[in-house]
């Protein structure tokens, strides 16, 4: 199976934006994980409603009110646009945004359970041997979440490279700068004698799903062996 | 001093405890499960803020709700050997060792990294995980992080209760070595009577929530309130001796008990100079109103009734008084009622030397 210069690109676009979108929901997914599980605060519920939001709206409806939010005429976009130049409609970074938007609630959720299983126990222990908050976050309760974190960032870059609604309507389909794999699917199947074309697409994500899941799981049980949980 | 005073309400339990004990030595907090133990020891190290109370360790107030003053845990200098140990487990022995003494500053270092390693024997576990250890070696690992941790407390939440018998022999003579070399006050807490005898220097009897007895453990080993919680068969007076000379010929070590006090126990593990902890056992001792002749007996101590009281309906429990020190004779009413006993009464107890429980107490506490 060899691949056309359109459909590299495509697959280099899709690893380009999957990548930054991990990158960009990693750090947020944690502290908002944090604040779901040890939280005692107002908006605790709200908090977790709008983060599972993207779960249950249709990917349409994510894209649009990103469109509206981040459009070079919205609220947000205008601002980046007006203060540092940032253009977020129709280009790559927001394609990424569009994917880490969608993807987050399940980053979200993988780090929230293995923060759950993190016995407490250890951080009472840290503190008695003089761990302040953070330097107990960092060195104990972090640490011990890793195979949670990394299956998160696993199940999220997978998705990244699937997105299609969010993408498709926050940033348009513009091969090399928005067109990702499953763009390119739906371009092959809509041109004619594109068949084969949507065969290889649909063949190479099939296998990236497998190979990303095989990779989770190695990485999860490689972990779990260190920290003599299996 | 160790100043403590702790009240605290969650649902039906109440605790509501007030103790003083000398910083020298160990002092056990023993009580039965579920009287307040491990909640105290969370409070002492700050794991826990009670309703009310005040902590003062040597002058050095950790905690006191009058004026609002609580020490983080993080900055008590408290350390605290946990029932599971709670070793980290993505660290290896030596990492979880370090955890705690990098969090020190030089300057204030006494206890060191190698003597720790070389007095809990952890040499060889060193580049070992948390979950390839043994239970006995677990404990042995969260001591020696505690410790590294520069405490100027240890406590230890009932570190040999997770252990199988086998096991718990295994860690105590660690236990004891600590409290020997190190001028270390440390909390123990215990519902395992043995342990206490073998450890501690003080006594705290907890129940329900409350302290019920207090004091040095040769004192508070004759309170009747003690012997509510280990039962009358584990009852009796606790005396602290040195072995005067072994006669391996007969078999026996004199015991010196105070200025004038003696005892004969079996030579066996003995040596001249050896300091001993012995406890007489209460229902194996047999009081006679005059000197014993012709018996087995090896122990006949001369001395004056303090108290009789009811131990049951059929059972007296009378409190002698030896000169050096006091022991408790279980007895029945009857006996009493024959021998004519009062307060006051001049008694012979008699004690033999193979029912007498002996062993070492090293330590500069004693």
């Amino acid at each position: 199976m060899t691949l056309t210069p359109e459909e590299l690109d495509a697959l280099r676009l899709s690893f380009a934006v999957a990548t930054r979108s991990v990158a960009m929901s990693l750090p947020l997914a944690t502290l908002i994980a944090w604040l779901l599980v040890r939280g005692r605060f107002r908006g605790r519920f709200a908090l977790d409603a709008l983060v599972h939001l993207p779960l249950v709206l249709p990917p349409v409806v994510v894209g649009y009110l990103l469109l509206v939010l981040f459009g070079r005429r919205g609220p947000i976009g205008g601002w980046l646009y007006d203060t540092f130049g940032i253009q977020l409609a129709f280009t790559t970074a927001g394609a990424a945004l569009a994917t880490a938007v969608m993807s987050f609630p399940l980053m979200v959720r993988a780090i929230r359970l293995s923060l759950e299983a993190v016995d407490r126990g250890y951080e009472e222990a840290a503190r008695t041997l003089g761990a302040g908050p953070v330097d107990r976050f960092l060195t104990v309760s972090l640490p011990l979440m890793l195979p949670g974190i990394l299956a998160g960032c696993v199940t999220a870059f997978a998705a990244s490279l699937g997105e299609f609604g969010a993408v498709i309507t926050f940033v348009s389909n513009i091969p090399g700068e928005t067109r990702t794999l499953p763009l390119a699917l739906y371009t092959a199947i809509q041109t004619p004698d594109g068949d084969a074309a949507a065969a290889r697409i649909a063949t190479l994500s099939l296998m990236l799903g497998f190979a990303g899941l095989a990779l989770a799981e190695w990485l999860a049980r490689r972990l779990r062996r260190t920290l003599g949980q299996a | 001093m160790i100043r403590l005073e702790a009240g605290l309400r969650r649902g039906a339990f109440r605790l509501d405890v007030a103790f003083e004990a000398p910083e020298a030595g160990v002092v056990a907090l023993f009580g039965r499960s579920g009287c307040g133990k491990t909640t105290l020891v969370n409070i002492i190290g700050g794991l826990l803020t009670p309703d009310t109370g005040r902590i003062d360790i040597g002058g050095e107030v950790l905690l006191d709700t009058a004026t609002g003053r609580n020490v983080a845990a993080e900055n008590r200098g408290v350390g605290y050997v946990f029932q599971d140990a709670r070793l980290f487990p993505h660290l290896t022995v030596a990492g979880n060792l370090d955890y705690g003494l990098r969090r020190t500053r030089e300057r204030t270092r006494g206890i060191e990294r190698g003597e720790v390693i070389a007095l809990l024997a952890l040499g060889d576990l060193l580049p070992r995980r948390p979950h390839t250890l043994s239970g006995g070696e677990r404990q042995r690992v969260a001591l020696g992080r505690a410790l590294l941790a520069q405490p100027r407390l240890l406590l230890l939440d009932e570190p040999l209760a997770s252990l199988d018998a086998a096991r718990r022999e295994e860690v105590l003579p660690y236990l004891e070595a600590l409290r020997a070399r190190l001028s270390l006050p440390m909390i123990y807490v215990s519902h395992a009577f043995d342990e206490v005898l073998r450890l501690a220097t003080h006594l705290v009897v907890l129940d329900a929530g409350r302290v019920v007895a207090q004091g040095p453990l040769a004192d508070v080993s004759l309170d009747p309130a003690l012997t509510a919680i280990v039962g009358p068969a584990a009852a009796g007076a606790v005396l602290d001796g040195r072995v005067v000379d072994v006669d391996a010929a007969r078999g026996l070590a004199r015991v010196a008990i105070g200025d004038h006090g003696e005892l004969q126990v079996g030579a066996a593990g003995t040596a001249p100079g050896m300091a001993l902890r012995v406890q007489v056992l209460a229902r194996d001792v047999i009081l006679s109103d005059r000197p014993p002749e012709g018996l087995s007996v090896r122990n006949a101590l001369r001395g004056r009734v303090t108290t009789i009281s009811a131990q049951d309906d059929d059972t007296r429990r009378v409190l002698v008084d030896l000169g050096c020190a006091s022991i408790v004779a279980y007895v029945t009413r009857d006996a009493v009622d024959a021998l004519g006993l009062a307060t006051g009464s001049i008694v012979w107890a008699l004690v033999k030397s193979v029912s007498l429980r002996s062993h070492p107490f090293p330590g500069r506490h004693v």
